[in-house]
């Protein structure tokens, strides 16, 4: 857990030769920084076997610019008004690069121009369109370390997530997508399905690269052409995206991006010239999008939040579920809206299960991002840090009681250690909201009956967890949990070809597998 | 991990009788159904979640001092073995002479923990070593089969003991076990146990071998891991490298979690032993992290954990000396045997 290495805003791109004397460099710091180890000659109470520094090299992200435009008809531009937002790295607090707030007029521009590329793009037979996706998802592949690298400066969450999960599901979408381009009469939408027009999407910071990919490769493939706007604290990779769009060769205009804050997103999806709008955030800017689109012709799909169940049966395999856990509610600081945030435990093994996942949470290593053995990152944001703050002190005044392992978190950035409250009942405020954060709230149950009651109990239903090894449970089980993704014996298990979506207030509409294309199709 | 007990001091080779762990566990083989339900209680295993965890565990970056050190540690953990119909006395005392010193070159490089040879060359392995801290292992147990009379793998472990084997690394009757006689096999380890004593008081280590590859899936692997530890094993081992599928990461970490479990349970600690198929480097930092993160300081000892490997040795020592020259040499400067 070493303190980051400061940011610099600005970074030139490297040749070769300098990023491998950088690495070198810091590999001596890091050397010098740790004691000689020997087998025999640790001091008491100092680990054996700590792992030395292994940070990946903070220029692989590339050229980084001091000041970034909107992405509009194939090329980049200024911003419109004089405002402009600032990114800042989450582990270290310091500003990364400055964008453009969007305003109405930029907004109405790259609106514009998706209407005028969309009659050219939609007419292109499938197979032509699949090779421009093919195209992308190629270049992602070829260039996802510098992707990984500047998602996890721009985000906070640890390079072996972005590098081990992040990109690989990128890549795979656009593949997937690439793969329907020309087969969307098989698709079960009828025999010739129309695409939709232009879609407004609006994307939240919590899987920036992926969550375009969710957005973007479905569009494409069915036709449609899009503008998209990332969330405020995470446009970097959305902009390198434009110069993969440029990399390909994608006609103008098919895939425009504008950066900005709510406003920008409330422009956009109120705009009367887009005919789909998607939305993946928060419940309450859902809601609000929703009220505004009432009425009108133009299609909704939301993803919105979850306060996910995952219920661990007696007969559950407990070191995996123990994994589970931690999957489920520390993988991208439990900044997930299918986290697994409410563990139901079956209470004649709650104490067995507890023992085991505070050793594992013991083991978690929190820190610099960058460093290839970090598990748990920054959190994204000083509000988003604020707001977890909140709620586990809530938590605690409320009477659940609180744990996390001994973790030193740097000094600056956005940090919350891991954290389990046992003791909480229904009526806790972290047993109902959504914290979004590395929280974990353990409630216990007693029958399957109780343990399915308590699950629904939720104003959400996203995505649920089952552990037993028992396969009759499993399918009982599952068959009356009200959420959009049930796991058995695993969480938080993506893949392109599995549809993603919520019940109740999670949200309508699916996102990935065949259901996916629907939501970009006139059917 | 803050709830364990702290370890059991390393035990001399003399403190072989069982540990309060065995009074713990009095009744579970009070009977073959008793053991039966006993070892069907045990948590079931899941084999894409175990995989899962084993992979991620397996993309940790070791690098500069933290891989100088578990080079280091990886060398004085392993079992030097050569089991070949065709070893000879000559060969043995030529793995010796490797064990103690791995590369001539720099004696700063450790020792071996252990020589592991049939036991009709335990006694050469013997007269090679004295001196050397270096461990006598011998095979016992008509190994690697573990298909014969109770008498003759009796007759088997005592020939090695009495050859001066420290170790004594037994293979369990997987017919046996798969057919469901769990007694049988507890019973016979705890016979070889017996059998590991020497005239004085004092008894050679126990290292049961399961043949993980031949047991058809990780809850058996639990269930034998357990059964093992109850009999009285000192330590538990994969495989005999003599089958298709020997050491994995995966069932490492199931064997990992058993002794860890054991421990909480009964207070005794119980030794880990992958063999099998461990070459290189790479592979022994994979195996060093899953003890790292499932057992801590506690095991990262060759008290504690061994790897039954012949090839291995030789890459160590290659990457070992990329580290202190900052070159790589090739197998020409490392020796062969």
């Amino acid at each position: 857990m070493t303190p980051p290495t400061p940011a610099k805003a600005t970074t030139k791109a490297p040749s070769k030769a300098a990023e491998k004397a950088a690495e070198k460099a810091a590999a001596q710091a890091a050397q010098a920084a740790q004691a000689p180890a020997a087998p025999d000659a640790a001091a008491p109470g100092r680990k054996l076997f700590g792992y030395a520094p292994a940070p990946e090299s903070r220029a692989a992200a590339g050229e980084i610019a001091s000041r970034y435009g909107h992405y509009i008809d194939g090329e980049s531009v200024e911003g419109s008004g004089r405002e402009t937002l600032t990114t800042v790295d989450p582990a270290t607090g310091l500003p990364l690069a400055e964008f453009a707030q969007g305003t109405a007029k930029d907004v109405d521009r790259a609106v514009r121009a998706a209407r005028d590329a969309f009659p050219g793009w939609s007419a292109l037979p499938g197979g032509e369109r699949a090779k421009y996706l093919f195209r992308i998802a190629r270049i992602i592949q070829e260039r996802s370390r510098e992707l990984a690298v500047l998602e996890c400066i721009d985000n906070g969450k640890p390079i072996r997530e972005t590098r081990d999960v992040d990109l690989p599901l990128v890549a795979a979408h656009f593949f997937y997508y690439a793969g329907w381009a020309d087969k969307l009469e098989f698709a079960g939408f009828g025999a010739n399905p129309r695409p939709l027009g232009v879609a407004a999407q609006v994307i939240p910071w919590n899987f920036p690269l992926l969550m375009l990919a969710w957005k973007i490769a479905p569009a494409l493939a069915t036709g449609n052409t899009v503008v998209l706007k990332p969330a405020e604290t995470t446009p970097l990779t959305a902009l390198r995206f434009a110069e993969i769009c440029r990399q390909a060769g994608l006609p103008r205009g098919v895939v425009n991006i504008v950066t900005g804050d709510g406003r920008t997103g409330a422009a956009l999806t109120a705009h009367p010239g887009v005919d789909k709008v998607a939305f993946t955030g928060s419940t309450e800017v859902g809601r609000s999008i929703a009220r505004s689109l009432a009425g009108s012709r133009t299609r909704l799909s939301l993803e919105l939040g979850g306060k996910a169940a995952n219920i661990v049966y007696d007969d559950a395999p407990i070191d995996q579920a123990v994994e589970g856990i931690v999957d489920g509610i520390f993988f991208n600081q439990g900044q997930v809206c299918c986290a697994g945030s409410r563990l139901l435990v079956q209470e004649s093994v709650h104490d067995e299960v507890m023992e085991a996942l505070k050793r594992r949470m013991a083991t978690l290593r929190v820190g610099d991002p960058l460093d290839k053995n970090t598990d748990v990152g920054a959190i994204n944001s000083a509000a988003q840090l604020a707001r977890i703050r909140e709620l586990a002190d809530a938590g605690e005044a409320e009477g659940a009681q609180r744990w996390s392992p001994d973790c030193e978190l740097p000094a600056t950035g956005y940090w919350f250690a891991p954290t389990v409250f046992t003791g909480v009942s229904a009526t806790h405020r972290i047993a109902r909201e959504e914290i979004f954060g590395p929280v974990l709230s353990v409630l216990t149950f007693r029958t399957p009956e109780e343990a399915v009651a308590k699950a629904n109990n939720t104003p959400y239903g996203l995505s649920a967890g089952v552990w037993t090894e028992k396969g009759s449970r499993i399918l009982w089980t599952a068959a009356r949990l009200r959420a959009g993704v049930v796991w058995s014996n695993t969480f938080n298990k993506f893949d392109p070809t599995s549809p993603f979506g919520g019940y109740k207030e999670s949200g309508y509409g699916r996102e990935g597998g065949r259901h996916g294309l629907e939501a970009y199709l006139d059917v | 991990m803050p709830s364990t007990p702290p370890a059991a001091p390393p035990p001399a080779p003399t403190a072989a009788a069982a540990g309060p762990g065995a009074a713990r566990l009095a009744g579970v083989a009070a009977s073959d159904a008793a053991l039966r339900r006993f070892l069907h209680g045990l948590p079931g295993v899941d084999a894409v979640g175990l995989h899962a965890r084993a992979a991620a565990l397996g993309t940790r970056s070791i690098k500069t001092s933290a891989k100088a050190y578990a080079i280091d540690l990886a060398i004085s953990m392993i079992d030097l073995t050569t089991l070949e119909g065709a070893d000879t006395p000559g060969k043995v005392r030529s793995l010796c002479a490797k064990a103690r010193r791995p590369d001539p070159g720099d004696p700063t490089a450790p020792s071996t923990a252990a020589v592991c040879v049939y036991p009709d060359l335990a006694a050469t392995a013997r007269a090679a070593l004295t001196g050397s801290g270096v461990k006598v292992a011998a095979v016992a147990t008509a190994f690697p089969s573990g298909r014969a009379g109770l008498p003759v793998k009796l007759a088997d472990t005592a020939e090695a003991v009495a050859a001066g084997a420290d170790e004594v690394d037994m293979v369990i009757d997987r017919g046996a076990f798969l057919s469901g006689r769990y007694l049988e096999v507890f019973e016979t380890i705890q016979a070889v146990k017996a059998a590991c004593a020497r005239p004085g008081g004092t008894a050679a280590h126990l290292k049961v071998i399961f043949e993980t590859g031949e047991l058809g899936g990780y809850d058996n692997v639990r269930r034998a891991s357990w059964l093992a530890m109850a009999a009285g094993a000192d330590f538990i081992k994969t495989s005999t490298g003599k089958v298709a599928v020997n050491a994995t990461p995966a069932v490492t970490l199931v064997l990992l979690e058993a002794v860890r479990d054991f421990r909480a349970a009964t207070g005794t600690q119980i030794g880990v032993k992958p063999a099998g198929g461990i070459r290189t480097t790479k592979d022994a930092m994979k195996y060093l992290v899953l003890v790292n993160e499932t057992l801590g300081d506690d095991w990262l000892s060759p008290d504690w954990f061994r790897f039954g490997a012949s090839s291995l040795l030789n890459d160590l020592l290659m990457q070992r000396q990329k580290l202190t020259t900052g070159r790589y040499s090739g197998p020409d400067y490392v020796t062969v045997d």
